[in-house]
């Protein structure tokens, strides 16, 4: 792998960038692998990465059956936070977010993390009061957190419609600074990058349609390719998982929803941080281009058409009018819809499986994107030895059995 | 937008005035306390989400606020029939499956 840096970039202007290596290779698939990881998005293949990197297992390939990264990795809205309420989410979130601070440097990719701050906004006495505990439990936590009052929400967010003539005035916030953005895409293609140069064999346009087993146990994918071995298979697949769950032949806990975002026409910076209200329902940054990058609720029923609702998008822009009414001429420029794997706690399942040498993580729903590092790290850990990773364990699917459910919708509700 | 046909109130309404509420003729236990844990977490958490046809609980929320349920396509979202609480659905997996076989048989 040809290391990027600033000379590099100096270098290769002199053959007007013609001569730069390919980010990786396409494999032909080995008849059977260590692991084999379903589902090429973020998750994935950081999985793969970690695999490779630090738990030495490099006879891995990740099939995934469209593009690397286009699903719901390219389409969300990329807010990056920890600040959940509950200790075994703060902290699954908390890992991320320590290899977020490091990735770009890690991965030798830009990931264009960005630690901007994000807020998230009080509107009611409930809400107020929910901040200060979620605020405290994350400070006991070890994680940054700030209660901040309407004067000075109004101070840092300027363009924010913080009178007291709006339907929900503001009240007041969270703010974690180290919370912030990153890019999507080069979070899959960095990790892709280097998973490629340590040997893991990316399989693009490959989709898993069966799983095989030998004495119950898996031993390989059936793909629209044909068999590929593999002695332990780790599912990836957000959206599609309770689809593959099906294949395989148990039943998760998961319902699919479409979710969407949109973005503006570019304009001058006007928002430096990002902004979320649960109570309006509204979410919003500003991306290094000038776009304005605006998230959606699911809409209420399950679906798989990568595409959304209408009334949706129409609330959705009511709320970011409703807060920055100085937006309410701003064109939107293109909109699109990701299919979430929501759970009954809005947390994920990172879990053995009723099938021996089948894993499965998923169950992001609307906010795994910040999770990717982390995610892939523990995950990684528990294919690597065959068992869970500690921070993985109480994301078990045994949790909807037994009662011990993790219950961040107060943290998570809107929240991505 | 889709436009959804309130079997109570007879008419093709749109989307806004609807709300989904998940997936239709769970049973409740019978006896809930003689329940393990298994069947309760079953009852409570695990629902269908199935690629292509699905049974759903709709309410007419912004209208008569009356139940139903309904058969739509989770891809293609096409509503392919709605009917009242207590009744069976028309259009299922195996009906569509054996339509097709038909359709097939007279065509090959
Ligand atoms: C509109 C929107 C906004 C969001 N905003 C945020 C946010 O601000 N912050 C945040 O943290 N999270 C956000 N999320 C959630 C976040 O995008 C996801 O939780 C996260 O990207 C999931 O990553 P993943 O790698 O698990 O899934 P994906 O990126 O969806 O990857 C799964 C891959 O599996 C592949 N696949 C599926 N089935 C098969 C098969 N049978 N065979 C082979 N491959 C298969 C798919 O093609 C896909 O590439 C948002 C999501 C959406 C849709
Ligand atoms: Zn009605």
């Amino acid at each position: 792998m040809q290391r990027y840096s600033g000379f590099g970039l100096l270098k290769h202007s002199f053959s007007h960038h013609e001569n730069w290596q390919r980010m990786w290779r396409t494999p032909t698939p080995k008849p059977v692998y260590d692991v084999i990881i379903v589902g090429g998005g973020g998750h994935g293949l950081a999985t793969a990465y970690y695999l490779a990197k630090e738990f030495g297992v490099r006879n891995v390939a990740v099939i995934e059956k469209g593009w690397l990264g286009g699903g719901n990795t390219a389409r969300n809205t990329t807010i990056v936070r920890s600040n959940y309420l509950w200790d075994e989410s703060a902290q699954l979130y908390e890992h991320a977010m320590k290899l977020w601070e490091g990735l770009s440097q890690d991965l030798n990719y830009n990931v264009m993390f960005s630690q901007r701050g994000v807020f998230n906004l009080g509107h009611t006495l409930q809400d107020m009061r929910d901040i200060e505990r979620r605020v405290s439990a994350n400070r006991l936590n070890g994680i940054d957190g700030e209660v901040l009052n309407a004067k000075q929400v109004e101070e840092l967010i300027p363009y924010l419609d913080c009178s007291k003539n709006t339907r929900y005035p503001v009240m007041g916030a969270s703010l974690q600074r180290r919370g912030g953005v990153a890019r999507h895409d080069a979070v899959a293609w960095g990790y892709a990058r280097a998973a490629d140069a340590l040997g893991v064999d990316l399989i693009q346009q490959t989709e898993v349609i069966g799983f095989r087993k030998e004495n119950g146990a898996v031993i390989g994918v059936e793909t629209n390719r044909g068999f590929i071995g593999g002695k332990r298979v780790g599912v990836v697949t957000a959206g599609n998982s309770g689809h593959m769950a099906k294949l395989a032949g148990f039943r998760l806990p998961l319902e699919s929803h479409p979710l969407q975002a949109l973005v503006s026409e570019p304009i001058k910076p006007i928002i430096d941080s990002v902004i979320m209200s649960n109570q309006v329902h509204g979410y919003i940054s500003q991306s290094d281009k000038g776009d304005l990058v605006i998230g959606a609720g699911i809409d209420g029923y399950n679906g798989y058409g990568q595409r959304g609702s209408y009334p949706t998008i129409e609330h959705t822009l009511q709320a970011i009018v409703e807060m920055f009414p100085v937006l309410s001429r701003v064109r939107m420029n293109r909109q699109w819809g990701g299919i979430v794997d929501t759970t009954p706690d809005a947390c994920p399942i990172i879990a053995k499986t009723p099938v021996p040498n089948l894993f499965f993580n998923c169950g992001w729903g609307t906010g795994g994107f910040k999770a990717t590092p982390g995610s892939g790290h523990v995950f990684a850990a528990s294919l690597a030895k065959g068992e869970m990773h500690p921070l993985a364990k109480a994301f078990s699917i045994e949790r909807f059995h037994n009662g011990a459910l993790i219950d961040e919708h107060g943290a998570a509700g809107v929240a991505h | 937008m889709l436009h959804i046909f309130c079997p109570h109130c007879g008419e093709l309404r749109s989307e806004e005035e609807f709300h989904a509420k998940g997936q239709a003729h769970i049973p409740r236990p019978l006896d809930p306390n003689a329940c393990t844990d298994e069947e309760w977490g079953n009852y409570l958490f695990f629902r269908d989400n199935p690629r292509g046809l699905h049974h759903e609980l709709w309410i007419h929320a912004a209208g008569c606020r009356q139940y139903f349920n309904v058969t739509r396509h989770t891809v293609t979202y096409e509503i392919l029939e709605t009917y009242k609480i207590g009744e069976k659905p028309g259009v299922t997996e195996a009906s569509v499956a054996a339509k097709k076989a038909v359709a097939q048989g007279v065509t090959a």
